[in-house]
């Protein structure tokens, strides 16, 4: 089964190109980081996939389903919605409600609307939403509001409610890039514990391309819009990533990628004339 | 090593000068105001203030006649008063309860622009006539009385509560409420997770704020025949007693003050 699939989405924010004609698949199961230097579309991506945003051409499919074509939501994008996990840098949840109820809203999509606006969440709902919260590690916070948590916490709260959603597939834009790196650590392991223990698709976007090696198998790197390498992580070397971050390379790059046992792979899915080098340079 | 130490830096930075747009505007604007208040001095007929002064034999016999207040009747000033708070009280309540609505369809990131501007258009009109003016229309029809002074607090403080309201509706984070959007929750759904506990504390705050402004506006509704102590104090006036005028006065000052203090407190607690 195919978790989303992407043609030729392209999207243009006045006449800035934040999109240029993406087309990748990705099967569901897997777990793929997005990486990429600030501004080169990942956030507009992860937004498109959401049906947050609409393109201006090309189309995308999630679970088979089309959520978006030719800059038209599908009816049934908010009904999809659903079985999207999104995951923001600024966490996205209500400051001044308690994480619990931040994390409930998750069942808005599942449960009877009168009684999710009214806010009648039942005792099952409840220990479901605990359950999440004791997976993620802060159920003692349940009651405070989101706003007295860390960084690191709220992040975990947001991962809590996507976890309650019931979504297959999990779009994460940057979630550890505000976050110190045991935090960090902490939220990539409860990431890729979802992915193999339930078997949930997910999408992370990554400034720190050591994580993308660590945590995903597969990487998909963009560039003014485009992508412009799809496939495994560990094949990433430090002359692309050169390339692909240009001048703020020197920050993101740490220690060269495993060279140790095998001789290193070179891309085998790069776009364009399927050589490792920027397809656009 | 200083700065200055530095042969590239010059020994005097010249301030980048003022942008001549800006100077122009302060000209216009100051300007504008001084004309404005010439052009408004004749027709205002700011030319008695000297009458303040000239007639001062008056003022003082006037001002004394205050001085002795007559509090004989004061247990039915209380009870006017009362009702004045009482007025006040429904005016506002029913203000917020239908002002909500009216607020989120004229917030524009809320709701589409079609809609935004004949609500708001409709808001500005309950804003723009006075409640005093309502209050003459509602006592024509639904007779003399308190429940035209609420009638008229009501609809004027529709229009107040709805652009108070959908301005702190306009200012909100927009992330929060795309967060509950990708759960898959309804429109409304969203305003009620998202939106509400971010402008809730400066709702309540804005609403007893309204409230305190509407005590002081209900003291006058009685001038008009639509209840509360303004009828009262209007007729002691005209009647030239000073003594009873005088206590009627200080009853509202206290009430207003202590109305005042109190939603000051609560508002405290609303942030
Ligand atoms: N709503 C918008 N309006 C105008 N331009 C936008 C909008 N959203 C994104 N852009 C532009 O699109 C481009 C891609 O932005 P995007 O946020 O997707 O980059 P990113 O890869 O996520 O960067 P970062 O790593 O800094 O988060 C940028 O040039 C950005 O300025
Ligand atoms: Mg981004």
């Amino acid at each position: 089964m195919v978790a989303v699939s992407i043609d030729g989405l392209t999207k243009t924010f006045g006449r800035k190109r934040a999109l240029n004609g993406v087309s990748l698949e990705i099967p569901a199961g897997e777990m793929v980081a997005l990486i990429g230097a600030s501004g080169s579309g990942k956030s507009t991506l992860i937004r498109h996939i959401a049906g947050l945003e609409r393109g201006d051409a090309g189309c995308i499919a999630i679970h088979g389903r089309e959520i978006q074509s030719a800059g038209r939501l599908s009816g049934e994008a908010r009904d999809m919605r659903r079985s999207i996990g999104v995951i923001f840098q600024q966490f996205n949840l209500v400051d001044r409600l308690p994480v619990i109820t931040n994390v409930l809203v998750g069942f808005l999509g599942q449960i009877n609307r009168l009684r999710g606006t009214l806010g009648f969440f039942s005792r099952n709902e409840k220990h479901i939403a605990m359950r999440a919260l004791h997976r993620v590690g802060i159920c003692e916070q349940a009651r405070q509001r989101a706003s007295t948590l860390s960084g690191g916490q709220q992040q975990r709260a947001a991962i809590a409610r996507a976890l309650v959603q019931g979504a297959r597939l999990m779009l994460a834009d940057e979630p550890i890039a505000s976050l110190d790196p045991a935090s960090a650590r902490r939220v990539m392991e409860i990431l890729a514990g979802i992915n193999k223990e339930d078997g949930m698709t997910v999408v992370v976007s990554l400034h720190q391309v050591e994580y993308a090696r660590r945590y995903c198998p597969r990487t998909i790197a963009m560039k003014d819009g485009a992508v412009v390498y799809d496939g495994p992580s560990v094949a990433l070397d430090t002359a692309f990533l050169k390339e692909l971050y240009g001048e703020a390379s020197d920050e993101l790059i740490l220690p060269d990628a495993p060279v140790s046992d095998q001789p290193r792979e070179r891309p085998v899915v790069a776009i364009g004339s399927g050589a490792p080098a920027l397809a656009t340079a | 090593m200083t700065i200055s130490n530095h042969a590239s830096v010059p020994e005097t930075i010249a301030l980048p000068p003022k942008e001549f747009s800006r100077t122009l505007y302060a000209y216009v604007v100051w300007g504008g105001l001084a004309l404005a208040l010439l052009w408004s001095w004749a027709p205002a007929e700011m030319d008695r203030v000297t009458y303040l002064f000239s007639d001062s034999g008056n003022m003082v016999e006037y001002a004394s006649g205050f001085l002795t207040p007559n509090f004989h009747d004061w247990d039915y000033y209380v009870q006017e008063m009362i009702l004045t708070v009482q007025i006040a009280l429904w005016g506002t309540v029913l203000s917020i309860f239908f002002g909500i609505p009216f607020a989120i369809l004229s917030s524009s990131n809320v709701a589409p622009i079609w809609i935004v501007q004949p609500v708001r258009r409709l808001m500005d009109a309950c804003r723009a006539i006075n409640e005093l003016v309502f209050a003459v229309l509602f006592v024509v029809a639904v007779g003399l009385g308190p429940f035209a002074g609420v009638m008229a607090l009501f609809v004027h403080n529709l229009g107040i509560i709805a652009k108070l309201f959908s301005e702190a509706v306009e200012a909100i984070d927009p992330y929060p409420v795309e967060g509950i959007r990708a759960t898959g929750a309804s429109k409304l759904q969203e305003i009620i997770y998202g939106i509400i506990p971010q402008v809730a504390p400066l709702w309540i705050s804005f609403s007893l704020y309204r409230f305190e402004t509407n005590v002081r506006s209900a003291t006058v509704l009685g001038v008009v025949g639509a209840g509360g102590i303004g009828q009262i104090l209007f007729e002691s006036i005209r009647g030239f007693y000073y003594g009873e005028t005088a206590a009627i006065l200080i009853i509202v000052v206290i009430t207003v003050t202590v109305v005042d203090l109190l939603s000051q407190q609560l508002r405290k607690l609303a942030i």
